[in-house]
């Protein structure tokens, strides 16, 4: 059920940009200066965001690590 | 003058960063370590050098220009869609592929799919078309380096001159400090540009008197008004759009730098962090694109515009020459250079071109990724390795990046620029339509290794078919296509002006669809690897 709904919301972002319904429009001009349909990609790419930090928490493919077994190299990356 | 002393200045710290200041403890030097840092970067520098290497000079003055004439559409076309389809596909290929090259030891792409396919020239027929479609990035990069010098410099640094410069610089730390150096140095750019990004933003919105009267001043002007909106653009073209950022996981480079993170908890971040990272780039270059319309005060901005008027009034009677010389002195890919030469103090202006030069060096990381797979691919597997040893492969690693930057920087001399910039823009579709390999390797058993031919001879006819249709049949002037084949009362293949569309769609639309298509066909019909390869790569499915 996770995954089917992971995956709707995945469909449902990337038919979200193709914003159809502020194309022929700059109004209203948000904060004074931004049309309204640069905002909403900009507010496009922070629902991105989000949709990543579910991913990566409900979908996040741990056994890929596990098949590997310990991951440590010799070396820490360098301070 | 001071402008570019302060970009001097940075290329010389830039140059520290690469060679000493995160070189290993002396030893015997391991292919592993120089090409893929012994897969060990942290989630900082794994983050912003996997940003920064994708950020590249045609990304940032790229949608300046753009965007100056095109207007606001160019965030929607190529930053938000970059970021819901680019960490998606770090989430879904990039931590798969981490996982196989820290379980097999794979370098570059091309070792999995031999692996994988068990397969050895078909390997090789796609590292040549890899190849291929990179090596034009590496020359954009250094005309880049050289026209920003230039620009900055007011003309007192040639272009001949920043670019060897340029060239020299990266060639050095790619060259020295191999994938350790390279990202740590992607790392202090990507950190630079961001945030001298928002600088540039404030300063030169103060300077333009504020955006609220540029906006509302652009909306009252019938010329420029479209600009803020999308109705120059057709829907088909932007969706379109949408396949283009599939090429950024299949980019050598991009996939090679997913091999060096430390553990797999890396990606996290990288994938939640990217949209917000494309944004706060993408966002204040665009916008700024678009509002130097508005500038008055700006002798070449003024004669751009001209140039755009001139060609939308009288493109249609002139000839094709014409039509391009024109398009050419209306780009805008220097519009951000001439914003903060206009409206930034010397020394912010020095300290912004060096954040637009951090952008146009993204170069490295491809010379290095060409490196790893020359060395890798072709050095390796055709018995180098075993004959000299990995001392030797690595030093031939080195020999091939002061070859490719000296071809690189040779043909940067003699070439015009705009062939590389349509290079890129094939590049860009050619390797959309190769992410079907990385697709079928990592989640289809049936795949096959003629399913791989298939899908990469496709590739390399489709974009050389694309770039001769292209110089054959001259783009038109700005207004509808023009129509070149239809059937059934459909429009099937036209030239637009500014490249082609099939079927309505840009070319990458049908390329990855028939891609994906032909690797499946093909592999349904021919002989699937052994099961040992396969429990190897579906270990879970075969329990």
């Amino acid at each position: 059920m996770k995954r089917i709904l992971l995956v709707i919301a995945v469909i449902t972002l990337y038919v979200l940009h193709q914003d159809f319904w502020n194309w022929r429009t700059a109004y209203p001009l948000v904060f004074g200066f931004v049309p309204i349909g640069l905002f909403y990609q900009g507010c496009f790419s922070v629902a991105a965001a989000l949709l990543m930090w579910l991913l990566v928490t409900f979908a996040w493919p741990g056994h890929l690590e596990r098949e590997i077994g310990p991951t440590e190299t010799e070396e820490e990356a360098p301070k | 003058m001071i402008p570019a002393i302060v970009v001097f200045l940075y290329l010389a710290v830039v140059l520290y960063i690469g060679i000493f200041a995160f070189r290993r403890a002396k030893g015997k030097e391991k292919a592993e370590d120089y090409f893929l840092a012994s897969r060990s970067l942290g989630p900082f520098v794994f983050l912003f050098s996997l940003f920064g290497t994708n950020m590249t000079a045609f990304a940032i003055l790229g949608s300046s220009g753009h965007a100056f004439s095109n207007g606001v559409v160019t965030f929607g076309l190529m930053a938000s869609s970059s970021g819901l389809v680019i960490p998606l596909s770090i989430f879904f290929i990039g931590t798969r592929v981490w996982a196989l090259g820290k379980k097999h030891g794979f370098m570059t792409p091309v070792q999995m799919f031999r692996d994988r396919w068990e397969c050895g020239h078909i390997g090789t027929v796609i590292f040549v078309v890899q190849a291929v479609l990179l090596v034009p990035y590496i020359i954009i990069g250094i005309m880049g380096g050289g026209t920003t010098l230039n620009t900055i410099s007011g003309g007192w640094v040639p272009f001949w001159f920043g670019g060897a410069i340029v060239a020299m610089v990266v060639m050095s730390y790619v060259f020295f400090g191999g994938m350790r150096g390279t990202a740590w140095v992607n790392t202090f750019q990507t950190v630079l540009f961001l945030t001298f990004g928002a600088v540039a933003l404030v300063v030169i919105g103060v300077g333009m008197g504020g955006f609220s009267n540029a906006a509302q001043s652009m909306l009252s002007t019938p010329a420029l008004a479209p600009l803020m909106t999308r109705e120059r653009i057709s829907p088909l073209y932007f969706f379109s759009y949408t396949f283009i950022p599939l090429s950024a996981i299949a980019f050598p480079h991009i996939l090679i730098f997913c091999l060096t993170a430390r553990k797999m908890n890396q990606f996290k971040k990288t994938v939640i962090f990217y949209p917000i990272c494309i944004m706060a780039i993408w966002l204040p270059c665009v916008f700024l694109g678009v509002m130097a319309n508005r500038v008055t005060d700006i002798p070449e901005i003024r004669a751009k515009q001209e140039a755009r008027r001139v060609l939308a009034t009288q493109g249609k009677t002139m000839t094709p020459e014409a039509r391009d010389e024109l398009r050419d002195k209306a780009a805008g890919d220097d519009i951000i250079m001439l914003l903060l030469k206009q409206y930034a103090p010397f020394w912010l202006a020095g300290l912004l071109g060096a954040g637009i030069m951090a952008a146009v060096m993204a170069s490295d990381s491809q010379i290095l990724a060409l490196s790893t797979m020359f060395t890798e691919d072709v050095f390796a597997f055709y018995g180098g390795k075993r004959r000299f040893g990995e001392g030797v492969q690595i030093q031939t690693g080195r020999i091939f990046i002061v070859l490719i930057t000296l071809f690189a920087y040779a043909v940067a001399l003699r070439a015009p620029e705009t062939i590389f910039e349509l290079a890129i823009q094939y590049a860009f579709s050619g390797y959309a339509a190769l992410s079907p390999l990385l697709v079928a390797a990592l989640f289809w058993k049936g795949s096959t290794k003629w399913g791989a031919l298939a899908t990469t001879v496709w590739t390399a006819a489709a974009v050389v078919a694309t770039a001769v249709f292209q110089h054959s049949v001259p783009a038109p002037a700005p207004g509808p296509p023009v129509l070149i084949w239809s059937l059934g009362g459909w429009e099937v293949l036209t030239r637009t002006p500014g490249g082609t569309a099939v079927f309505g769609f840009m070319p990458v639309v049908p390329m990855v669809i028939v891609s994906a298509l032909l690797m499946i066909t093909v592999s349904m019909l021919t002989r699937k690897p052994n099961q040992s390869t396969l429990v190897k790569y579906f270990p879970s499915q075969n329990q």
